[in-house]
């Protein structure tokens, strides 16, 4: 019975065995990030990226087809244009960075459309645009895994410098030149992540599995590396829960996955032990010191 | 007699061409205490974020002598930092080892013992695992001067570090200055309390814009040039002639 209803769905189909996989890595590779975008205070850079990547993906589809890898590369090349264009516009003029982003990945966007037009479109397209996690090829699977594994690592490199940036930059700025780099290669980071997700999820919803645990961690953590941990294990657990239902109930994969994380969020919004709701109306015996 | 560690040579400062700081020259001497006082406008907190390497200098220019930009610790006013971050007391100062741990590497005994002791001096003993947010504006001045101790810096800019603390904060700190001038620590301090400049620094650099005086506290902030730098006029003007100096 359990088995039938947990276990089987994986053992028995190699798609879904594909879609765990690639989701797996997506949480170990994405959510860092997102925690990490959430406390920068910059939340809704993911979406305006995977906005700014989906032109790049565009181009490299009409002019090579469906080819996994130069849709890859066309992703990562326009998400970078766009990050490290707005990225150093912050630091070089008193634009600030939300609002050059803005600005850049609305340029992005347009180009796109306008090649996309120009040159024709495709149903294709659309499928690539809104992901497939249930169709991943095992290449594809390698291929998030590499940018998940690849992503860690670099994350773990920076990781001091990046919160002592996202802390209080002055320091940074005072104790070297290093805030710049770093600050560049987090965005990087940030890009090459969704292209990662886009792949399985699409690019709207790469951003949701993204960002949504890691907004929930905060009920629940309190450090940053505790907020991590729980942020990786919470995707995790929504990918299962997400791919369970899709395959009991003939749900649409990607909006199922994305949906259990949302209710994971409003679940730990009402009764997570920190700063919830609930933690806001029970109020404790104060204690003596 | 050693040289001066840091001189200002016929410096102007200021943004989109109008000068906050105009043609200072002086200097710094290795293991001095310095107050830079002045009216609200004067400059002051400019020109120690010039002294940062943070803003260039419109003319003129700053000279170091014997210290890397890197030997100097900065410490700016709090409003910098973001008291939200999910950051621990220890962490906060252990960012001090920067320079021995570098970028990436770990943090070794030695220097995690300096972190310790440095929280301990400050007064902040128990309070390692505390987070940022949840400390008062005093402890979370306390944990900075520990991270500056950490730094172990040859020049030390602290721009108005007592505003909205309290005496007892306060005097602490200050002990942890005077400890800095003798290590021969050059320490320059923007503060707005006369009294505690005249106890506790014995030069001083009374700006109002213009360097109205520099030298010996007592000498520099006597009556005639606190009215002098009162008489300063705050205002810009955006049709202002080119400065011929």
């Amino acid at each position: 019975m359990i088995y039938d209803l947990l276990i089987a769905p994986f053992a028995e189909d190699a798609a879904m065995r594909h879609a765990l996989a690639a989701c797996i890595a997506l949480a170990f590779g994405g959510a860092p990030i997102g925690v990490f975008l959430v406390l920068r205070r910059t939340a809704l850079i993911g979406d305006a990226l995977s906005h700014a990547i989906l032109p790049g993906v565009a181009i490299a589809f009409v002019f090579a087809g469906f080819s996994l890898l130069w849709m890859t590369v066309g992703g990562v090349l326009a998400g970078l244009a766009v990050a490290l264009l707005a990225g150093a516009t912050a630091r070089l003029t008193p634009v600030k960075e939300d609002a050059s982003l803005a600005a850049f990945f609305i340029i992005s966007l347009a180009i796109g459309t306008l090649l996309v037009s120009a040159f024709g479109t495709d149903e294709d397209l659309l499928h690539v645009l809104f992901g497939k996690v249930r169709e991943l090829t095992p290449q594809a699977v390698l291929t998030i895994a590499s940018i998940a594994t690849g992503s860690m690592a670099i994350l773990a490199l920076i990781y001091r410098p990046l919160i002592a940036e996202c802390f209080d930059p002055g320091f940074l700025r005072s104790a070297g030149r290093a805030g710049a780099l770093v600050h560049a290669v987090f965005l990087s980071l940030v890009v090459l992540n969704l292209v990662g997700g886009f792949q399985a999820l699409g690019t709207l919803m790469a951003v949701g599995l993204m960002m949504l645990p890691a907004v929930t961690a905060r009920f629940w953590a309190e450090t940053a590396g505790g907020q991590i941990a729980v942020a990786v294990g919470l995707t995790v657990a929504a990918a299962v829960t997400g791919l369970l239902a899709s395959f009991h109930a003939a749900t649409q994969p990607e909006a199922s996955i994305v949906l259990v994380a949302g209710v994971f969020y409003v679940v730990s919004l009402a009764v997570g032990p920190r700063d919830s709701i609930a933690a806001r109306l029970i109020r404790l015996r104060h204690l003596e010191a | 007699m050693v040289g001066p560690v840091v001189s200002l040579d016929n410096l102007t400062l200021g943004y989109r061409r109008h000068p906050a700081v105009h043609h200072v020259t002086g200097s710094f001497a290795p293991g001095s205490l310095t107050a830079i006082a002045g009216p609200n406008g004067a400059g002051k907190s400019t020109l120690l974020k010039a002294l940062a390497g943070e803003l260039k200098p419109l003319s003129g220019r700053i000279r170091l002598d014997g210290v890397r930009r890197r030997d100097i610790a900065y410490l700016p006013q709090l409003a910098a930092i973001d008291r939200t971050f999910p950051m621990t007391v220890l962490d906060l100062v252990a960012l001090g080892a920067w320079r021995s741990a570098g970028l990436f590497g770990a943090i070794g005994k030695a220097d995690m013992a300096r972190v310790l002791r440095a929280i301990e001096t400050v007064g902040l003993g128990g309070f390692e695992a505390r987070t940022v947010g949840t400390l008062s504006g005093g402890q979370l001045q306390r944990a900075l001067f520990a991270r500056v101790l950490v730094q172990d810096a040859k020049v030390i800019l602290l721009d108005e570090p007592f505003a909205a603390i309290d005496q007892h904060t306060t005097s602490d700190l200050l002990a942890i200055l005077q400890r800095w001038g003798s290590e021969g620590r050059t320490v320059i301090a923007v503060l707005h309390d006369h009294e505690a400049v005249r106890a506790h620094f014995p030069q001083t650099l009374l700006l109002a814009r213009e360097c109205v005086a520099w030298g010996a506290t007592a000498e520099a902030l006597n009556a005639e040039h606190l009215l002098e730098a009162r008489r300063m006029c705050e205002a810009f003007h955006d049709d202002a002639a080119v400065c011929a100096a």
